[in-house]
């Protein structure tokens, strides 16, 4: 059977969607023997990422076991996870 | 766990028995390409280096030429130069004696220009040939391959598919007491940090940072900036949220075990395990890089699909999705896109792939050995003089 979404490591608190997920949906994520059911508030285009827990501002975004920068506001369970409410720290020549 | 291999009189394993003609001056280089075609079963490589190199950039010319027509995958070498260039095959055939390839050299000038340069260099290959035809793989532990890791095209899926379950080969490869060279520096920004938590010492941390920052500091010298543009719109269309994003996909192929070292385009490791190679995005060049760094194989992992192969050493393609996979097939060896169709996992298409690199070491063909994809560059850095 074909994966809705991904989770690439046990510590990642987001998952990728595999194909076109739609708000409402209830989308099981499974990694080794474990699985969870993530219910989408927010349409997810394929290849996008979703939170699987609650994340907050200034929280870091984690995928491949790594931050992947954080959080500009809180991200609830089950929201759109992107460039509105993620900010990459590296090569932020503006901060230094 | 064991495969078949050459073992060569300096102790070296290879897992191919090339007899490669190889001019070590652009301008030798139709009059290479002529021998090989008179000598079926040889191969040939064609540059446009040879001349005009100076410090460093003369350097690296030199250590990828020696480093690939030295290469354990070569039974013999011809050299062909033109007579007056920098780089004479003797120059080349002085560092190959320290490796003690079997080698022999020819120049278009002394030989009397091309048709006795070809007529000559013709009967010193079929020499080669012969020698080579009598060689006989062995048994040989699986702890003296070097695998070659490579991307390109990389798309959405490279990340989540083809590139972690590389990894996984890599790290079984490792676990059986072989090494890795992983390189594309600047798919490194933005993951120093990942990275240098697995460096085997504080100085191969220090190298690591050193060396992403120099991959920056080139493209800024350039007045572009990488970071300006990266991820670019496509990767965020598709789903890439940040640089770090991006990066820690392509690292992935690098697996997870400890970075032993880092070592420069076409330097060889002195140790075992993970290496790092400070090499260049563009994949033939790198691809020649990481043979002349000692990797006998390399599995190259593509979400739009590439055909390159390189002229001594087989080249495994692993797609990332199944529409490049279909799209492809003639070129692609596995396809790593069942993950995302639910047809395998990380854990079986990365023992797919370890598994396909013991058979492919053993003797069995690459789809670009196939098709006869024998792609080389080396990586000059400039300016030519």
């Amino acid at each position: 059977m074909q994966e809705k979404a991904i989770l690439i490591d046990e510590k990642d608190n987001v998952a990728t969607a595999l194909c076109q997920l739609e708000k409402g949906d209830s989308v099981p994520v499974g990694v080794e023997d474990r699985s969870v059911s993530i219910a989408l508030s927010q349409d997810i285009p394929f290849g996008h990422k979703f939170a699987l827990t609650d994340i907050q501002q200034g929280e870091a975004v984690i995928k491949y076991g790594e931050a992947i920068g954080l959080a500009t506001k809180q991200i609830r369970q089950g929201e759109h996870v992107h460039v509105h409410n993620v900010e990459s720290q590296k090569g932020r020549g503006d901060k230094r | 766990m064991k495969f078949v291999g050459y073992r060569r009189s300096n102790g070296k394993v290879g897992i191919r028995n090339h007899v490669l003609i190889f001019p070590t001056i652009v301008c030798a280089a139709e009059v290479a390409r002529m021998i090989s075609n008179e000598v079926p079963g040889t191969v040939y490589a064609i540059h446009g280096c040879g001349c005009g190199h100076v410090g460093e950039d003369k350097e690296q010319v030199i250590r990828t030429m020696v480093g690939f027509v030295g290469h354990p995958n070569v039974a013999g070498v011809l050299l062909v130069g033109n007579g007056c260039e920098l780089i004479t095959p003797e120059v080349i055939a002085g560092e190959l004696a320290k490796v003690g390839q079997r080698m022999e050299t020819i120049s278009v000038q002394e030989a009397g220009g091309t048709t006795g340069c070809v007529t000559e260099g013709k009967r010193l290959a079929e020499r080669l040939l012969t020698e080579a035809s009598d060689v006989d793989r062995e048994s040989v532990d699986v702890s003296e391959l070097i695998l070659g890791l490579e991307c390109g095209g990389s798309d959405a899926f490279s990340g989540l598919t083809a590139n972690p379950a590389l990894g996984i080969a890599s790290d079984l490869l490792i676990a059986e007491g072989g090494s890795a060279i992983f390189s594309e520096t600047t798919e490194m920004l933005g993951t120093e940090q990942v990275l240098a938590k697995r460096a085997a010492n504080a100085e191969v941390e220090k190298r690591i940072y050193e060396i992403i920052a120099a991959a920056e500091g080139k493209a800024k010298s350039m007045g572009v900036d990488i970071r300006g543009s990266q991820p670019s719109p496509g990767n965020i269309a598709g789903g890439l949220t940040s640089i770090e994003e991006k990066s820690l996909g392509c690292i992935r192929k690098g697996g997870s075990t400890t970075i032993m070292q880092v070592v420069k385009y076409a330097e060889q490791p002195t140790k075992k395990g993970l290496t790092i190679m400070d090499g260049t995005a563009l994949d033939v060049m790198n691809n020649i890089g990481l043979l002349a760094s000692g990797a006998q194989i390399i599995v190259f992992t593509t979400g739009r699909g590439t055909p390159v192969g390189t002229p001594i050493a087989p080249v495994i393609k692993v797609s990332s999705n199944s529409v490049t996979y279909n799209k492809m097939k003639d070129n692609i060896d596995i396809n790593a896109g069942v993950i995302v169709d639910g047809q395998g996992s990380l854990r079986t298409v990365g023992e797919q792939i370890f598994n396909e690199i013991v058979e492919v070491a053993s003797g069995k063909l690459t789809k670009a050995e196939i098709l006869g994809h024998r792609e080389f560059d080396i990586h000059s850095l400039g300016p030519v003089l």
